[in-house]
């Protein structure tokens, strides 16, 4: 019978009641007495010089309360960056300053470079659209291999050139021309990754509320993690010390990493809230969010893999352009050196390995980490160069990796990371059974009968996830803590609120967590709510992304439950009149160890709030306990994937027909969320591979600015998926062995996508085509097969 | 969005006298225009909106003839055109989601021509009339590139009458992202020949292929057009496909009409 409680039990998700009728609150759904609201300008060129700004006709206008410009920002801090990357020699990157309203000179379309606020959205529209300006267009920089050659035009004046970093790791020089020049086969492929728009159900918004009378400042804000907000905006933007300063992100529609950053709308409602005494509110129109949510991914990368007489992998190099976009977004410079270089060496254990980024800034949307962030990019080029050499040579591709596999754990890469636990020969198997492998010649006749092409893709992937020992990023640049808080308040009656640095936006928080605390209590999920979001109500945190959650803050709660059972155990003991060391806990009673006495959850609690009966000498009243949890490594979620499609080749149209996961997450808390998860990620991962594509032209303008250019995939695209978390090896360093499952869907599929799509072209006899960059779509396939 | 006067008058009389207002302009459906108003790329000063006018709207059968109101929607094409031109009931519930196609009308959408839409191709394939407030317009002498066609100012489209084909179908290649016509095709057979209409490829707009419907007439088969080919010059080419790969489409797609209407 599966568990219909505690760890291990499919609950439905709890939130999914208010989401699915609309009861949610979500940021713009706050409305504050006296809030006026926020529209901003912005620069509908990527490059220009501000001539002149005059505000003064739209200053006159009807509701317009005030109007600030670059200047009002003058002396204030700009956004800062909160990794510093240091190059090859030595040096820190280049970190320009990133205003919150433009200073002089608009960088990309988008860039804000004035904000009015009205009484009403209606009037601060039409006062926007008074203010008169002038921009002399400057030359725009797009392309980043442009970017880079001398004479270029400079996104930044006071920067030598638009280079951020020239970044470089892993093994030393003399081991990879040793593996290189010793290959008996070497394969090359140049790839790109797609720049892709995060686009989140909810825009962004943020509201501003200063209170006069105590001089604090509370900013709603559609944020994955208020606590860093709060942190950066405070520390760094503003000036304001924390506990001045509230940071709120109630319900969230979706993140996907985009909503970790701090903007600049944020600044500037806090700021201009304290300027005019009233509340400011902006809420992004879905155009404004394609020019201003920082986007994904945008890797140029070329990659070699030496092997030796008999297919072993001795030797990995890589080339990398990463784009910054004109400025950098908070996390950005970490995406394609920390969180993309320390995964090339995937599920393999290939003994040399180099990694080389440049990381450029061009006239476009600042660019950061989105769904997987730096290990989708390693895990496309490795699994796409590994399918290329299978083909070169002529050998099965999961004959190849299978012989490649890491298979000893733990396992130290020479990309610095150790991977604790995996059994990758475990999910390839499980991967083969579930794709019916033998039965693929069968279908592809049968497509081939209806005159179609078939393809089958596989890939593995690795990751790494549970952000992040503190001490450990702290060397790597990071600046900040990676760990996270968790505060257990039981209540007098035996309810419980759990406070968390997590921040849920889609992950199911509200429903995982409780499991746990009822597991190890033995009382029932009903009696535990989570609370997250408010940086009033929760110890500290920070927040979610990298599939962190579960590892990091559910072990803080995992540490704080243990402190509160500690607790009620020498209150209990004391009610029962024996030593705590006697008391065991189970199903939510407290029993003499060898005797039938007992006091229930709910006694215990009482007593601790009701200490008519109670140890006070010994131990305080009340039963409220914190934990800080810092990972003492990473977590390595592993799998192999399988995608299966037609390809119609009078067209190009790709159609997935079948897409299998097999997922290695350690533990799992409630399989259901795990599974839905994985079946988002195989959609944004689908997604990238066939559809999405943020492209601007050469003068900088964004031509996918809407869905009616931005392609998102929709229900009709995607199969039902097969997938599998049986393969589990637990992470070995967190108290719940769990890895994290978030992003893995969107990491593992796009390679599998690609590689099935030149399985079929190859079948169609198309063997010229040997890369078809993402998405790839009809036009792609179809002008690929031209030859 | 800025703000406007809104009439919704119950005849057509009234609607063509309101249309006579300073920067009066008609709302159909609101599928294309609401969203440039919220764009704030379009200022009317009054909008007229058709929805009250029942003499606009509805779908009736005599013969030969199909005669849809300009002010039907898509979805009652849909429901109630199926049993005597089938083809064009598939374009109808093809287009856009339900939300679009109960509200979008195809008075609107022939008014609007928009060189990826489906209608176009359908009325120019059937050789269908456009009727308006004031006169007939024969789809030959009625579209007249993207964007534009024949109505003057503040005409309306009361109807659209299509000849029953003995054989058609519309064959549409989406654009992954609006999901319009990348290309679309729509093949009708009558007595008198074969009409080809093609949406979404060229700069001019909707387009007869004249020389598939030559070898369609002589003969109404794929296998007609083996050979027939149209040059990428003069097809739109943006971030879903080059001229060229339009040009092929064409090709690809009417074959599959001509399959799909045999
Ligand atoms: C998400 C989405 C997807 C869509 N997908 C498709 C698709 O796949 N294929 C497709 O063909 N279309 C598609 N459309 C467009 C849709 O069919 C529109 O409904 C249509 O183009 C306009 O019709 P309407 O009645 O909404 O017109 P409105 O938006 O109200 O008006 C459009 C224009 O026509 C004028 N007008 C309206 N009615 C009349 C009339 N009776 N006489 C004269 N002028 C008039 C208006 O003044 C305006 O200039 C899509 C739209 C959306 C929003």
């Amino acid at each position: 019978m599966p568990k219909d409680h505690g760890i291990g039990a499919s609950q439905k998700r709890r939130e999914d009641v208010r989401f699915l009728t609309g009861a949610g609150q979500y940021t713009d759904d706050i409305n504050t007495y006296g809030q006026t609201y926020c529209v901003f300008l912005r620069s509908d060129v990527a490059h220009g010089t501000i001539n002149s700004l005059d505000t003064s006709d739209a200053e006159a206008m009807p509701g317009v309360v005030r109007i600030f410009t670059g200047k009002d920002f003058e002396g204030i801090g700009g956004l800062p960056c909160g990794w510093q990357v240091t190059d090859k020699h030595g040096e820190p990157m280049k970190e320009p300053a990133h205003p919150v309203l433009a200073q002089g000179k608009v960088r990309h379309v988008g860039d804000p470079i004035a904000a009015v606020v009205a009484e009403s959205l209606e009037e601060a529209r039409n006062a926007a659209e008074a203010i008169v300006y002038d921009i002399a267009e400057l030359p725009a920089v797009v392309d980043m291999k442009a970017a880079l050659e001398a004479g270029a035009a400079k996104v930044h004046d006071d920067l030598s050139d638009n280079l951020c970093y020239d970044w470089q790791f892993g093994s030393d020089q003399a081991a990879i021309d040793e593996a290189f020049s010793s290959a008996a086969h070497v394969t090359t492929l140049e790839l790109v990754n797609n720049r892709l728009v995060a686009n989140p159900m909810e825009p962004r918004v943020a509201l501003g509320e200063y209170n006069r009378a105590n001089d604090e400042s509370t900013l709603y804000t559609t944020s994955q993690n208020p606590h860093v907000i709060r942190l950066l905006m405070g520390a760094f933007v503003l000036g304001i010390p924390e506990h001045k300063l509230r940071v709120v992100a109630p319900d969230v529609g979706g993140g996907f990493g985009t909503k970790i950053f701090h903007y600049a709308e944020e600044a500037f409602v806090t700021f201009a809230s304290r300027q005019i005494n009233r509340p400011v509110k902006w809420t992004s129109t879905r155009s404004e969010a394609f020019m201003s949510d920082a986007h994904g991914r945008d890797h140029v990368t070329k990659i070699e893999l030496a092997l030796d007489a008999d297919n072993n992998f001795i030797g990995l190099r890589t080339d990398t352009l990463a784009n910054m976009g004109a400025y950098l977004s908070t996390f950005s410079s970490s995406v394609p050196t920390w969180l993309h270089g320390t995964l090339m060496a995937g599920n393999y254990k290939t003994p040399a390995i180099q990694v080389n980024v440049k990381a450029v800034f061009t006239n476009t949307v600042p660019v950061d980490a989105y769904r997987g962030a730096g290990r989708p990019e390693a895990t496309f080029q490795l699994e796409r160069l590994v399918d290329k050499a299978a083909r070169e040579l002529g050998v099965d591709p999961i004959a190849l990796r299978r012989q490649n596999f890491i298979d000893s754990f733990p396992y130290a890469t020479p990309v610095a990371v150790e991977y604790d636990t995996g059994d990758y020969t475990a999910t390839m198997d499980k991967l083969e059974e579930m794709i019916d492998r033998e039965g693929f010649a069968a279908r592809r006749k049968e497509s081939e009968a209806k005159g179609k092409l078939r393809g089958l893709g596989i890939n593995c992937y690795i990751e790494a996830c549970g952000i992040a020992p503190s001490n450990l990023v702290g060397q790597l640049g990071a600046r900040a803590g990676l760990y996270d808080a968790a505060t257990v308040r039981v209540n007098a009656t035996g309810s419980i609120s759990v406070m968390v640095g997590a921040h849920s936006h889609g992950q199911g928080h509200e429903t995982a967590f409780p499991q746990v605390v009822a597991e190890m209590l033995g009382i029932d999920e009903s009696m535990i709510d989570i609370v997250h979001g408010d940086s009033s109500k929760i110890p500290f945190g920070m927040g979610t992304y990298g599939s962190r959650s579960l590892a990091v803050c559910g072990s803080a709660m995992v540490r704080a439950t243990e402190k509160i059972i500690n607790k009620a155990k020498k209150i209990a003991g004391h009610l029962l009149e024996a030593s705590d060391a006697d008391i065991e806990l189970k199903d939510g009673q407290f029993t003499v160890a060898g005797t039938d006495k007992s006091v229930a959850w709910g006694d215990v609690t009482l007593a601790a709030y009701v200490p008519h009966n109670y140890p006070l000498e010994d131990i305080e009243p009340g039963l409220e306990e914190t934990a800080f949890y810092d990972p003492a490594n990473f977590t390595y979620p592993s799998g192999a994937y399988a995608c299966e499609l037609e390809l119609d080749p009078e067209t190009g149209r790709v159609t997935i027909e079948r897409f299998a996961a097999a997922d290695d997450f350690g533990n799992v808390v409630n399989p259901m969320i795990v599974e839905g998860q994985v079946h988002g990620g195989l959609a944004q991962g689908i997604g990238q591979a066939l559809l999405e594509n943020c492209v601007y032209d050469e003068n900088g303008q964004l031509l996918s600015a809407s869905y009616m250019d931005y392609a998102m995939p929709r229900a009709e695209d995607v199969p039902f998926y097969m997938v599998d978390h049986s393969c589990a090896t637990p992470c070995t360093h967190n108290p719940l062995g769990v890895k994290g499952c978030g992003e893995a869907g969107a990491i593992g599929s796009p390679p599998a996508v690609v590689n099935a799509v030149i399985d079929a072209l190859h079948s169609g006899g198309y063997t010229h085509v040997e890369h078809i960059d993402m998405p790839v779509s009809p036009h792609r396939v179809w002008k690929a097969m031209q030859g | 969005m800025y703000s406007f006067e809104i009439e919704s008058p119950t005849s057509v009389a009234d609607a063509v006298a309101a249309l006579g207002k300073e920067e009066a302009q008609a709302l159909g459906g609101g599928q294309t225009l609401i969203p440039s108003l919220k764009a704030r790329l379009a200022a009317p000063s009054v909008l007229v909106s058709l929805k009250n006018i029942d003499e606009i709207k509805g779908v009736s059968v005599d013969g030969g003839t199909i005669t849809i109101g300009g002010g039907t929607t898509h979805a009652t094409v849909a429901a109630e055109v199926g049993g005597a031109y089938p083809a064009l009931a598939d374009l109808a519930v093809n287009i856009g989601d339900p939300a679009v196609r109960n509200r979008g009308t195809i008075g609107g959408s022939l008014a609007n021509n928009d060189p990826s839409a489906c209608y176009p191709a359908a009325a120019l394939a059937s050789g269908a009339t456009i009727v308006t407030n004031t006169r007939e317009i024969a789809a030959d002498d009625y579209f007249e590139g993207m964007f534009t066609t024949a109505l003057e100012e503040g005409e309306i489209v009361t109807a659209v009458r299509f000849p029953v084909p003995e054989a058609a179908a519309y064959i549409k290649f989406e654009q992954p992202a609006s999901r319009f016509a990348l290309v679309g095709v729509f093949v009708a057979k009558y007595a008198d020949g074969v009409r080809v209409a093609v949406t979404g490829a060229s700069e001019d707009g909707v387009f007869r292929w004249s020389e598939a419907e030559t070898a369609l007439t002589s003969k109404f088969s794929a296998d007609a057009l083996d050979g027939l080919s149209l040059s990428g010059d003069g097809m739109i080419s943006d971030l879903h496909g080059s001229g060229d790969y339009r040009a092929h489409l064409i090709a690809v797609l009417t074959k599959r009409a001509v399959k799909a209407a045999a």
